[in-house]
């Protein structure tokens, strides 16, 4: 029995639409809030993980070049992976990285610094990236928080085909920072909601 | 008679939502964004889901029914 597809199955378009136009015009990137916000908001407002298990575009990617395309050994991914010390310890990490990021946007937005046209990769690499800048309206800012946002986004998609790869295709899905995030806040509100019962 | 079923290690659950696309039977469901919930009664036992978990943590127990 095959399920029907239905329209959400097709947002993976939009997770690579995403990536490739941050090639163009690294302006783009502020887009990438929507996968930041829609699942906290899903998780806050209805408590479920609906994002992940429905929505997410870059699940679906891995799942498709993963498996359908066959890019994948499809071995089971290691043991500390999956720990929980490892899945909150990369949230926590990850979160510092991110107000690092924020921090850096804020000097720029301030004038102490100076923008800086490269995206970084595994929060090391730094590629130059001048060809997808073509100015920004307002402040150098807005061009700042653009390269930092796309580094995330592009580090953890090299990181979620890595060990797509390795593993199996929705391998980045077990130490995701966001589905993390999201099961802490549905966690958190089934246990204040049974408790109000 | 001797039957498999599909059983979820619910603390290591990402509840990513992976076994609930690929079961057949739609037998899975995320209990509140927390964890895969597998219901007994319409699990075949198939075993997409545990081949599909991107945590591997899914395994077929033999159930007396």
């Amino acid at each position: 029995m095959k399920q029907k597809k239905k329209w959400y199955d097709f947002l993976w378009i939009v997770s690579l639409s995403y990536l490739i136009l941050g090639f163009f015009n690294i302006l783009f990137a502020w887009l990438g809030l929507l996968c930041f916000f829609i699942p906290l908001i899903i998780a806050i407002a209805g408590g479920n993980k609906a994002y992940c298990n429905k929505f997410c575009g870059r699940g679906q990617l891995f799942s498709l070049i993963g498996g359908r395309f066959g890019l994948s050994r499809k071995k089971d991914i290691p043991k500390w992976l999956k720990s929980a010390w490892f899945r909150y310890g990369f949230l926590i990490f990850f979160f510092v990285m991110f107000f690092m990021m924020l921090w850096n946007t804020y000097l720029v937005f301030a004038g102490t610094k100076d923008l800086n046209t490269a995206v970084t990769l595994l929060w090391t690499f730094r590629l130059p990236w001048r060809w997808a800048y073509h100015g920004t309206l307002f402040s150098d800012g807005v061009a700042q928080f653009a390269f930092g946002f796309y580094s995330v986004m592009l580090t953890s998609t090299v990181l979620g085909l890595f060990t797509m790869v390795l593993c199996k295709p929705r391998s980045w899905c077990v130490y995701c920072p966001m589905g993390t995030m999201t099961q802490l806040i549905c966690k958190a509100k089934h246990v204040t909601s049974s408790r109000k019962k | 008679m001797i039957k498999r079923k599909a059983a979820v290690s619910i603390r290591e659950c990402a509840a990513c939502g992976c076994c609930m696309k690929i079961c057949p039977k739609r037998a899975i469901t995320i209990h509140k964004g927390i964890y895969a919930n597998v219901n007994k009664d319409l699990c075949v036992g198939c075993g997409l889901c545990a081949k599909e978990c991107p945590a591997s943590i899914i395994t077929l127990e033999v159930t007396e029914q």
